[in-house]
Protein backbone atom coordinates (compact mmCIF):
# COMPACT_ATOMS: atom_id res chain seq x y z
CA UNK A 1 0.00 0.00 0.00
CA UNK A 2 3.31 2.64 0.84
CA UNK A 3 4.46 1.48 -2.62
CA UNK A 4 1.57 1.96 -4.06
CA UNK A 5 0.84 5.08 -2.40
CA UNK A 6 4.52 6.64 -3.13
CA UNK A 7 4.85 5.41 -6.27
CA UNK A 8 1.59 7.50 -7.60
CA UNK A 9 2.82 10.71 -5.72
CA UNK A 10 6.33 10.12 -7.57
CA UNK A 11 4.12 9.96 -11.04
CA UNK A 12 2.34 12.79 -10.03
CA UNK A 13 5.61 14.59 -9.25
CA UNK A 14 7.10 13.66 -12.49
CA UNK A 15 3.89 14.99 -13.89
CA UNK A 16 4.62 18.21 -12.69
CA UNK A 17 7.91 18.67 -13.52
CA UNK A 18 7.54 16.76 -17.46
CA UNK A 19 3.68 17.64 -17.71
CA UNK A 20 3.45 21.08 -18.65
CA UNK A 21 5.76 20.42 -21.80
CA UNK A 22 3.44 18.05 -22.95
CA UNK A 23 0.02 18.03 -20.77
CA UNK A 24 -0.97 21.93 -21.25
CA UNK A 25 -1.16 20.80 -25.35
CA UNK A 26 -4.50 19.12 -23.79
CA UNK A 27 -6.35 22.31 -22.54
CA UNK A 28 -6.98 24.37 -25.61
CA UNK A 29 -8.87 21.51 -27.50
CA UNK A 30 -10.62 20.05 -24.27
CA UNK A 31 -11.82 23.66 -23.93
CA UNK A 32 -12.57 23.73 -27.74
CA UNK A 33 -14.21 20.01 -28.12
CA UNK A 34 -16.50 21.13 -24.90
CA UNK A 35 -18.06 24.02 -25.81
CA UNK A 36 -18.65 23.56 -29.09
CA UNK A 37 -20.35 19.83 -28.03
CA UNK A 38 -22.32 21.96 -25.24
CA UNK A 39 -23.22 24.42 -28.22
CA UNK A 40 -25.05 21.71 -30.08
CA UNK A 41 -27.26 20.85 -27.51
CA UNK A 42 -28.40 24.06 -26.36
CA UNK A 43 -29.62 27.47 -27.57
CA UNK A 44 -29.11 29.91 -24.41
CA UNK A 45 -25.71 30.83 -23.79
CA UNK A 46 -26.41 30.46 -19.63
CA UNK A 47 -26.88 26.63 -20.53
CA UNK A 48 -23.99 26.02 -22.74
CA UNK A 49 -21.63 27.42 -20.37
CA UNK A 50 -22.49 24.98 -17.60
CA UNK A 51 -22.89 21.96 -19.51
CA UNK A 52 -19.16 22.88 -21.36
CA UNK A 53 -18.18 22.64 -17.78
CA UNK A 54 -19.72 19.49 -16.95
CA UNK A 55 -18.26 18.18 -20.10
CA UNK A 56 -14.68 19.53 -19.72
CA UNK A 57 -14.67 18.04 -16.19
CA UNK A 58 -15.77 14.74 -17.06
CA UNK A 59 -13.38 14.55 -20.41
CA UNK A 60 -10.22 15.35 -17.43
CA UNK A 61 -12.12 12.76 -15.52
CA UNK A 62 -11.78 10.34 -17.90
CA UNK A 63 -8.49 11.25 -18.92
CA UNK A 64 -7.56 10.65 -15.55
CA UNK A 65 -9.15 7.08 -15.17
CA UNK A 66 -7.15 6.08 -18.60
CA UNK A 67 -3.75 7.67 -17.14
CA UNK A 68 -4.04 6.05 -14.14
CA UNK A 69 -5.20 2.46 -15.99
CA UNK A 70 -2.10 2.46 -18.07
CA UNK A 71 -0.26 3.04 -14.94
CA UNK A 72 -1.24 0.31 -12.94
CA UNK A 73 -0.49 -2.17 -15.96
CA UNK A 74 2.68 -0.07 -15.95
CA UNK A 75 3.50 -1.28 -12.38
CA UNK A 76 2.34 -4.88 -12.89
CA UNK A 77 4.64 -5.43 -16.30
CA UNK B 1 -33.21 16.89 -32.55
CA UNK B 2 -35.23 19.52 -31.27
CA UNK B 3 -39.14 19.32 -31.30
CA UNK B 4 -40.53 20.48 -34.95
CA UNK B 5 -43.33 23.45 -34.69
CA UNK B 6 -45.52 24.74 -37.20
CA UNK B 7 -43.30 26.39 -40.07
CA UNK B 8 -44.06 28.49 -42.89
CA UNK B 9 -43.71 27.53 -46.48
CA UNK B 10 -40.12 28.44 -46.45
CA UNK B 11 -38.94 28.51 -43.11
CA UNK B 12 -38.30 25.79 -40.14
CA UNK B 13 -38.85 26.27 -36.64
CA UNK B 14 -38.22 24.30 -33.73
CA UNK B 15 -37.63 24.24 -29.90
CA UNK B 16 -34.80 22.79 -28.08
CA UNK B 17 -36.46 22.31 -24.77
CA UNK B 18 -38.51 24.20 -22.39
CA UNK B 19 -38.10 27.42 -21.27
CA UNK B 20 -34.99 28.08 -24.40
CA UNK B 21 -35.76 30.23 -27.46
CA UNK B 22 -37.96 29.27 -30.45
CA UNK B 23 -35.38 28.68 -33.60
CA UNK B 24 -35.82 30.07 -36.90
CA UNK B 25 -33.75 27.84 -38.84
CA UNK B 26 -34.95 29.42 -42.18
CA UNK B 27 -33.37 27.06 -45.33
CA UNK B 28 -31.65 24.28 -43.05
CA UNK B 29 -29.87 22.74 -46.34
CA UNK B 30 -28.40 26.07 -47.08
CA UNK B 31 -27.36 26.52 -43.74
CA UNK B 32 -25.99 23.31 -43.61
CA UNK B 33 -23.86 24.47 -46.59
CA UNK B 34 -22.96 27.64 -44.90
CA UNK B 35 -22.00 26.21 -41.85
CA UNK B 36 -19.45 23.66 -43.69
CA UNK B 37 -18.16 26.68 -45.87
CA UNK B 38 -17.18 29.05 -42.50
CA UNK B 39 -17.78 27.06 -39.09
CA UNK B 40 -20.79 29.53 -37.64
CA UNK B 41 -21.53 30.93 -40.79
CA UNK B 42 -24.80 29.00 -41.06
CA UNK B 43 -25.94 29.73 -37.57
CA UNK B 44 -25.34 33.38 -38.15
CA UNK B 45 -27.55 33.48 -41.05
CA UNK B 46 -30.37 31.99 -39.09
CA UNK B 47 -30.01 35.21 -36.69
CA UNK B 48 -27.98 32.77 -34.01
CA UNK B 49 -25.41 35.08 -34.00
CA UNK B 50 -24.00 34.78 -30.40
CA UNK B 51 -23.84 30.90 -31.13
CA UNK B 52 -21.82 31.66 -34.56
CA UNK B 53 -19.50 33.28 -33.35
CA UNK B 54 -18.73 30.87 -29.93
CA UNK B 55 -18.29 28.01 -32.89
CA UNK B 56 -16.53 30.33 -35.57
CA UNK B 57 -14.14 31.05 -32.83
CA UNK B 58 -13.26 27.39 -31.37
CA UNK B 59 -13.28 25.78 -34.20
CA UNK B 60 -10.92 28.21 -36.35
CA UNK B 61 -9.05 28.68 -33.54
CA UNK B 62 -8.67 25.00 -32.88
CA UNK B 63 -7.65 24.58 -36.66
CA UNK B 64 -5.51 27.41 -37.22
CA UNK B 65 -3.36 26.41 -33.83
CA UNK B 66 -2.97 22.90 -35.29
CA UNK B 67 -2.04 24.23 -38.51
CA UNK B 68 0.65 26.73 -36.66
CA UNK B 69 1.85 23.71 -34.47
CA UNK B 70 2.35 21.45 -37.62
CA UNK B 71 4.44 24.62 -39.23
CA UNK B 72 1.81 24.76 -42.37
CA UNK B 73 2.52 21.06 -43.30
CA UNK B 74 -0.13 19.31 -41.29
CA UNK B 75 -3.02 19.85 -44.30
CA UNK B 76 -2.04 18.95 -47.67
CA UNK B 77 -4.17 16.32 -49.89
CA UNK B 78 -1.84 14.08 -51.14
CA UNK B 79 -0.56 12.98 -54.52
CA UNK B 80 -0.30 11.15 -56.50
CA UNK B 81 -3.63 9.53 -54.99
CA UNK B 82 -5.31 12.16 -52.62
CA UNK B 83 -6.48 8.83 -50.47
CA UNK B 84 -3.00 7.76 -48.78
CA UNK B 85 -3.24 11.09 -46.89
CA UNK B 86 -7.05 10.13 -45.48
CA UNK B 87 -6.63 12.85 -42.71
CA UNK B 88 -7.16 15.25 -45.01
CA UNK B 89 -10.70 14.53 -45.17
CA UNK B 90 -11.51 15.11 -41.73
CA UNK B 91 -9.55 18.18 -41.92
CA UNK B 92 -12.09 19.35 -45.12
CA UNK B 93 -14.50 19.31 -42.28
CA UNK B 94 -13.97 22.85 -41.43
CA UNK B 95 -14.65 24.10 -45.18
CA UNK B 96 -12.90 26.70 -46.95
CA UNK B 97 -9.95 26.98 -44.44
CA UNK B 98 -8.91 23.62 -45.44
CA UNK B 99 -9.68 23.71 -49.33
CA UNK B 100 -6.28 25.84 -50.37
CA UNK B 101 -4.61 22.20 -50.31
CA UNK B 102 -6.68 21.45 -53.13
CA UNK B 103 -5.21 24.11 -55.10
CA UNK B 104 -1.55 23.01 -54.12
CA UNK B 105 -2.08 19.42 -55.19
CA UNK B 106 -3.26 20.58 -58.34
CA UNK B 107 -0.33 22.92 -58.80
CA UNK B 108 2.15 20.07 -57.49
CA UNK B 109 0.22 17.47 -60.03
CA UNK B 110 0.76 19.89 -63.16
CA UNK B 111 3.33 19.45 -65.96
CA UNK B 112 5.84 21.14 -65.31
CA UNK B 113 4.98 21.41 -61.42
CA UNK B 114 3.79 24.92 -60.56
CA UNK B 115 5.66 26.65 -57.38
CA UNK B 116 3.27 26.45 -54.57
CA UNK B 117 1.04 29.20 -53.10
CA UNK B 118 1.81 31.94 -50.76
CA UNK B 119 4.75 30.17 -49.17
CA UNK B 120 6.38 27.01 -49.72
CA UNK B 121 4.69 25.58 -46.08
CA UNK B 122 1.75 26.59 -47.20
CA UNK B 123 -0.68 23.49 -47.36
CA UNK B 124 1.59 21.98 -50.09
CA UNK B 125 2.18 17.79 -50.39
CA UNK B 126 5.41 16.76 -49.75
CA UNK B 127 8.14 15.78 -52.50
CA UNK B 128 8.50 12.61 -53.37
CA UNK B 129 11.77 12.87 -55.62
CA UNK B 130 14.67 14.74 -54.27
CA UNK B 131 17.62 14.94 -51.55
CA UNK B 132 16.00 15.61 -48.37
CA UNK B 133 18.36 16.09 -45.33
CA UNK B 134 18.27 17.45 -42.09
CA UNK B 135 20.14 17.17 -38.95
CA UNK B 136 19.46 15.44 -35.55
CA UNK B 137 19.85 16.93 -32.21
CA UNK B 138 23.63 15.50 -32.07
CA UNK B 139 24.40 17.04 -35.14
CA UNK B 140 24.43 14.41 -37.39
CA UNK B 141 23.12 14.66 -40.58
CA UNK B 142 19.87 12.78 -41.18
CA UNK B 143 19.18 11.37 -45.00
CA UNK B 144 15.47 10.59 -45.34
CA UNK B 145 14.17 9.26 -48.26
CA UNK B 146 11.17 11.47 -48.98
CA UNK B 147 9.94 14.97 -47.92
CA UNK B 148 7.54 13.16 -45.69
CA UNK B 149 10.25 11.26 -43.53
CA UNK B 150 11.78 14.86 -43.51
CA UNK B 151 8.77 16.74 -41.71
CA UNK B 152 7.90 14.00 -39.58
CA UNK B 153 11.37 14.08 -38.46
CA UNK B 154 11.80 17.83 -38.03
CA UNK B 155 8.77 18.68 -36.58
CA UNK B 156 9.08 15.49 -34.30
CA UNK B 157 5.62 15.15 -32.47
CA UNK B 158 4.20 18.65 -33.44
CA UNK B 159 3.56 16.95 -36.89
CA UNK B 160 1.05 14.48 -34.92
CA UNK B 161 -0.19 16.96 -32.24
CA UNK B 162 -1.29 19.22 -35.38
CA UNK B 163 -2.51 16.86 -37.71
CA UNK B 164 -5.01 16.21 -34.13
CA UNK B 165 -6.05 19.37 -33.99
CA UNK B 166 -6.84 19.92 -37.37
CA UNK B 167 -8.85 16.87 -37.74
CA UNK B 168 -10.75 17.51 -33.96
CA UNK B 169 -11.68 21.17 -35.79
CA UNK B 170 -13.18 19.41 -38.78
CA UNK B 171 -14.99 16.71 -36.97
CA UNK B 172 -16.19 19.03 -34.60
CA UNK B 173 -17.73 21.37 -37.73
CA UNK B 174 -19.54 18.25 -38.37
CA UNK B 175 -21.60 18.81 -35.48
CA UNK B 176 -22.46 22.09 -35.97
CA UNK B 177 -23.14 20.90 -39.49
CA UNK B 178 -26.21 19.32 -37.75
CA UNK B 179 -26.71 21.81 -35.69
CA UNK B 180 -27.61 24.18 -38.62
CA UNK B 181 -29.02 21.73 -40.44
CA UNK B 182 -31.66 20.42 -37.54
CA UNK B 183 -31.74 22.49 -34.43
CA UNK B 184 -30.08 21.40 -30.71
CA UNK B 185 -29.43 17.52 -30.44
CA UNK B 186 -31.45 16.88 -27.09
CA UNK B 187 -30.61 13.78 -25.68
CA UNK B 188 -32.05 13.73 -22.42
CA UNK B 189 -35.20 16.03 -22.61
CA UNK B 190 -35.61 17.49 -19.11
CA UNK B 191 -37.82 15.37 -17.18
CA UNK B 192 -40.65 17.76 -15.11
CA UNK B 193 -40.88 16.03 -11.69
CA UNK B 194 -43.77 18.34 -10.72
CA UNK B 195 -46.80 15.96 -12.25
CA UNK B 196 -49.86 18.21 -13.76
CA UNK B 197 -53.32 17.76 -12.58
CA UNK B 198 -54.89 16.14 -15.25
CA UNK B 199 -52.11 13.15 -15.10
CA UNK B 200 -52.85 12.14 -11.95
CA UNK B 201 -50.97 9.23 -10.08
CA UNK B 202 -51.25 6.19 -12.66
CA UNK B 203 -51.17 3.39 -10.24
CA UNK B 204 -54.15 4.30 -7.96
CA UNK B 205 -56.27 4.53 -11.73
CA UNK B 206 -55.68 0.67 -11.66
CA UNK B 207 -58.07 -2.02 -11.16
CA UNK B 208 -57.44 -3.63 -7.69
Amino acid sequence: MIALCSSSVATLCLLAVMGPLRMWYAVPIIVSVSLVYAATRHEAMGSILVHAARFALWIVVFMAIVFAGLQAMSWLQ
Amino acid sequence: MAKQLPTTESHVVVVAEPGEPEIDLKDPRLAAFLAWLVPGLGHVYQGRTGKGVLFFVCIVGTFLYGVYLGDGRVVYASTPSILTRWQYFFQLGVGLPATPALVQRERALDVPPKPPLISDNFMRPPATRGDFRSRDAAGQEVVHPDELAKWNHDLADMFEMGTVYTIVAGLLNLLVICDAFGGPLVIFPPVDKKKRPDQGDTKAEKPS
